[in-house]
């Protein structure tokens, strides 16, 4: 599904809450003064920080968007699966299969980067326990004001059609 | 290419073989999976709402989005090789990360090219030294 494109400001409040969620000790990703020492210049983006423009994102799936998010109502599971998951619905049976990213030029607060996505390659596989795997890849590209490409971001997201093996 | 960032070493000081291992968590909190919901902006419930996750979805409890886990894994590279140096990093997501799971990385050289570039393959383990992330990078070094 494609979708239309967005922006993105890069803000140094993201990036720190970021920086945070994933444990990382490095000042390069808060401190102005201690990136001002090195040839960035100023603070840099954490390699995976990309996906956090979701929050700029009108379509985006996983709710959370610039609102706070319903309350799912539990499906009626309809027998219980306990440790091999897999019910509960889209939100339960889309895992995240793979995740690439390919840097052009290093993210940094003030960027405003023009967002855009796009379907890449659909294949289906089939699972380790039967049931078919659908594997979908979505291609989001990163542009900033001069246009040129700071990052691709791609994204393979499984939809299982039975339970999701552990 | 041009090396960007600021590289802590040079591709010549690296040789084939070459590894590198960090413990990324131990004991991985609810709280920072809910820390990464919030900075990430993914509130898939199965990664916060243990109801959710356990009644509705049939998963023994809630568990880490995997991107918390690759992230967590980038630090080993950037802190081996410097700070946006990287070219390309990508993963697959090979087992879930629960609560209370400690993760280790390793990351070990795979090829060095006469430009600087430097492949890089790296795993993350859990505890009982199954491999959760599985995958590769690429930096772009002065040589």
């Amino acid at each position: 599904m494609s979708e239309p494109e967005y922006e993105f400001p890069v803000d140094r409040t993201a990036i720190l809450t970021f920086a945070a969620a994933i444990g990382e000790t490095n000042p390069i990703y808060w401190s102005a003064s201690h990136a001002k020492s090195t040839p960035l210049g100023d603070v840099i983006a954490p390699p995976t920080f990309g996906v956090s423009s979701a929050h700029w994102n009108p379509n985006y799936g996983l709710r959370g968007t610039r609102k706070i998010p319903p309350r799912v109502e539990a499906p009626q599971p309809t027998e219980t699966k306990a440790r091999s998951g897999g019910g509960g619905g889209s939100l339960a049976r889309v895992l995240h299969g793979e995740q690439r990213f390919a840097y052009h030029k290093p993210m940094q607060p003030g960027m405003k980067l023009r967002v855009t996505t796009r379907p890449g390659k659909a294949w289906e596989k089939e699972g380790k326990k039967g049931g078919k795997l659908k594997f979908t890849e979505t291609i989001t590209e990163y542009h900033d004001a001069s246009g040129d490409l700071v990052l691709v971001a791609t994204s393979v997201g499984v939809l299982t059609e039975k339970a999701v093996e552990q | 290419m041009t090396v960007l960032g600021n590289p802590k070493l040079r591709a010549s000081q690296l040789k084939v073989g070459d590894t590198r291992e960090a413990v990324l968590v131990e004991n991985l909190t609810r709280t920072q999976i809910v820390m990464y919901a919030g900075a990430s902006g993914d509130f898939n419930p199965i990664h916060h709402d243990e109801t959710f996750a356990t009644k509705a979805a049939g998963y023994p409890s809630v568990f880490a989005h995997g991107m918390l886990t690759m992230g967590m894994t980038g630090r080993l590279l950037t802190d081996w090789l410097g700070d946006g140096v990287l070219r390309e990093y990508g993963v697959r997501f090979v087992k879930q990360v629960w609560p209370g799971d400690s993760l280790t990385a390793k990351a070990t050289v795979t090829a060095i090219g006469g430009d600087g570039t430097v492949e890089i393959e790296v795993v993350t383990t859990n505890q009982n030294g199954e491999s959760v992330v599985a995958g590769s990078a690429r930096a772009l070094l002065p040589q």
